[in-house]
């Protein structure tokens, strides 16, 4: 390679990688290049790419045609990546992926473990893509399925394509796409509308924020083809108030998008009208329902409705409409350009095609990862993910967002798909995949949810107000050592009643997360209620913490990082606790490498 | 400044009301730029919009209790956000909730007396490789740890 091929240089501009500084880099390998254009006959191209899911390794720099990636790059590094990667072809050891098993350096990201277990279906543009720039997605095919569907196919066919290919709602219920496409086309009323639900609400779930940041053309493509196959000439995108990247950049491709030609009047010369407009949230998690999004969309408070008459029938403004998520809008190109049998080969067989986990808690790889349906959970967290941050033991891993639950170690040879995972207690949800080792308390977990829920309710129906709320008393007394015999059957009762009950999706899955930990995990809500313990040292009232004489070397790790100076002790000598001065903040156990500070009382 | 009620020019509310067409799917829109504008949403900018929107006061108000970007109270003038989404919780985000609590006396959701510091939570800003993470005005902070939190405030004029 010399220096006479044209260099292409990616910067992760997604917001893990943003908070790292990583603006700063771009800019100062901008600067760089432009000094420096008089030099060189070809000039590199920098340009700023959506998330690459590394987001633990990040900012990520990925030098092109080289094929070289370099992580955790500092702005101080980027004077020796110009010199030595861009205007020569060195590459930096020190800045390359150290694979974990081997400890052998690796240049591509092809042969990183993290990546080459993964197949890219609904992020394949993101990270190798500049989002502002529609020519980097017309380039990677983009705008060929809607140049097929409008030229070479009926709406029809659009529709069967769809529905064989299999593929599911990736926003949680995994409701079939092509089937609610179909019911919708069969109403005759107009106008129809198309909706994109950007609501990502569920703690732990980015996927959605990192393709529409990455690569807002997918969305908008799929939604034209849908426009296509139900005959609307409208589309909404409504986006999650926080996500104000993802905001500007599909603005940005929605604006590209008009000037080309592929939005707005007669669509590249068809006849085909369709439009989209971005609506923002108002941060509220329960508009993530696809009801209550619809209000929130009509200007009103976003309470969801009661579902006699299902939205593809009456829903925004009384209308035929469908709404898909993100990641499903970003999958309807492919199946269009590479057809349903395709699709359909992917996955497993009441699942197809690839799904986006993003893998966060006590992971060691934390990121974004694709994955083809029915991957074994322990590939997904052990295999890609890493295991369990510092080596400790893995306890469980929390899917679905508030409304999944959790499933303990004993079912980590699950095939990962829609089904497998509702009938182990959980939910697909969005895709949130939070890893839990032993330092997490089940019980603070589900009040976690619970709590969550509570705060985020509409308030509209009585079993999800109050049973939320009940159930959080419940729980909050639990974790602060007032539980009582006779709590855990309360419980159990108001979960049934709620999910039984009440009105919409959020109040119906709400009572999962206690539900589950209460069936795999039972035995620590006994340790809280019964011997006022919490085993994982969380709960304040019930933790209590020691220094092990045998196992500390009195390295005096603990004892810097105490902000309440609470542990004292001679170099090289055991250290000791003093637990009036505790603040019970748990540093000390999360730094000791020798597992010398340990939960519960000393044994005199 | 927003934070006195008696400066604000509403000139601007109007300014920033007709730029929407009068028609009702807009209200949450212009609710948020009326938040962005003022940093709440002033008695007066909401009665301007009823006006403008033909819509009943009540209504406003129920948009601007339900959406959680809209504030009906003046903002201090730093605003921190901790991330409370599940990835942060599980690596001790409410650790650091106590310690700024500790630190400026105010519970998540309330403004310092002095009216520089307002503390909230947020559910999950998906930076979840940097767990847990607070964010100061627009600077995010990965990683945080009980001990960092003065230090951080320190950066504002917080003690």
């Amino acid at each position: 390679m010399g220096a006479n091929s044209q260099k292409k240089v990616l910067v992760c501009c997604g917001t893990g990688c943003l908070a790292n500084n990583s603006l700063e880099i771009y800019n100062g390998l901008k600067s760089k290049v432009s000094a420096a254009s008089v030099a060189v006959s070809v000039e590199p191209i920098i340009k700023a790419t959506g998330c690459n899911g590394f987001c633990e390794k990040g900012p990520i720099v990925k030098i092109m045609p080289d094929d070289i990636s370099y992580y955790k790059v500092k702005p101080a590094d980027v004077d020796e990546i110009f010199e030595k990667s861009i205007m020569a072809d060195e590459v930096i050891d020190r800045l390359l992926y150290v694979d974990v098993a081997t400890g052998k350096k690796v240049q591509s990201q092809n042969d990183n473990d993290f990546y080459k277990k993964q197949m890219k279906l609904a992020l394949r543009n993101i990270g190798e893509i500049d989002p502002a720039d529609i020519d980097d997605y017309i380039e990677r095919l983009g705008y060929q399925a809607l140049n097929k569907v409008l030229f070479a196919m009926t709406p029809a066919e659009v529709i069967s394509e769809v529905a064989e290919s299999g593929l599911r709602g990736r926003g949680g219920a995994g409701f079939p796409t092509g089937r609610k496409w179909k019911q919708c086309a069969g109403y005759d009323s107009f106008p129809k509308y198309v909706v994109c639900n950007g609501d990502e609400g569920d703690p732990g779930a980015f996927m959605d924020r990192s393709i529409m940041e990455g690569d807002p053309n997918s969305i908008i493509e799929g939604m034209l083809i849908a426009g296509y196959a139900i005959q609307s000439e409208m589309g909404y995108i409504y986006i999650r108030d926080e996500y104000s990247l993802a905001i500007k950049n599909l603005a940005i491709a929605i604006a590209k998008a008009k000037e080309r030609g592929f939005l707005g009047q007669n669509i590249l010369g068809s006849g085909f009208n369709f439009d989209i407009q971005i609506v923002r949230g108002g941060g509220a998690f329960v508009c993530g329902e696809s009801t209550a999004l619809m209000a929130s969309i009509e200007g009103n408070v976003g309470e969801p409705r009661a579902k006699y008459v299902r939205s593809v029938e009456k829903g925004l403004w009384g209308q035929p409409t469908i709404l898909n998520n993100v990641e499903t809008w970003a999958n309807i190109p492919l199946i269009i350009n590479n057809g349903s049998e395709w699709f359909r080969g992917i996955g497993t067989k009441g699942s197809t095609g690839t799904k986006v986990f993003s893998l966060v808690g006590k992971v060691k790889n934390t990121g974004l990862v694709e994955v083809p349906m029915g991957i074994p959970l322990r590939e997904l967290i052990f295999g890609i993910g890493g295991g369990v941050i510092g080596n400790k033991k893995f306890k469980a891993v929390q899917s679905g967002g508030p409304s999944g639950g959790c499933i303990p170690e004993s079912l980590l040879d699950l095939n990962v798909d829609f089904d497998t995972l509702a009938e182990a207690g959980s939910m697909m949800g969005s895709g949130g995949m939070i890893i839990m080792d032993e330092r997490t308390c089940m019980v603070d977990v589900a009040r976690y949810y619970v709590n969550f829920l509570a705060e985020e309710s509409c308030g509209k129906c009585v079993p999800c107000r109050e049973g939320l709320k009940r159930m959080l008393e419940i729980l909050n007394d639990i974790c602060n050592g007032k539980g009582q015999l006779g709590d855990i059957e309360s419980l159990e009762e108001i979960c049934s009643m709620t999910s039984e009950a009440a009105l919409c999706g959020l109040g119906k899955s709400a009572p999962n997360p206690v539900v589950s930990t209460l069936k795999y995990f039972r035995d620590e809500y006994i340790a809280h209620i019964v011997d006022k313990k919490c085993p994982a040292g969380i709960c304040k009232e019930l933790t209590s913490f020691y220094i092990d004489q045998e196992l500390c070397i009195g390295c005096g790790k603990c004892k810097r990082n105490c902000p309440a100076m609470a542990i004292e002790g001679e170099a090289k000598a055991f250290h000791t606790l003093d637990m009036q001065k505790c603040i019970k903040c748990g540093n000390c156990i999360d730094t000791c490498k020798f597992n010398a500070v340990k939960v519960g009382e000393e044994a005199i | 400044m927003a934070m006195e009620k008696t400066s604000i020019d509403f000139s601007s509310t109007h300014k920033v009301i007709q730029k929407y067409p009068q028609e009702k799917r807009y209200t949450l829109a212009i609710l948020q730029d009326i938040q962005r504008e003022y940093n709440y949403i002033p008695r007066e900018a909401l009665l301007i919009l009823a006006k403008y929107l033909n819509t009943p006061l009540s209504k406003l108000y129920s948009m601007a209790t339900f959406y959680k970007a809209l504030s009906l109270t003046p903002k201090g003038d730093n605003i921190i956000k901790v991330c409370d989404g599940t990835a942060c919780h599980i690596r001790s985000s409410m650790i650091i909730i106590d310690e700024i609590e500790k630190s400026l006396h105010i519970k998540p959701g309330e403004t310092s007396a002095d009216g520089r510091f307002s503390l909230e939570t947020v559910n999950c800003l998906g930076s979840c490789a940097i767990a847990p993470v607070i964010v100061v005005n627009e600077t995010y902070y990965g990683k945080v740890t009980a001990a960092r939190i003065r230090e951080i405030l320190g950066e504002y004029g917080g003690n």
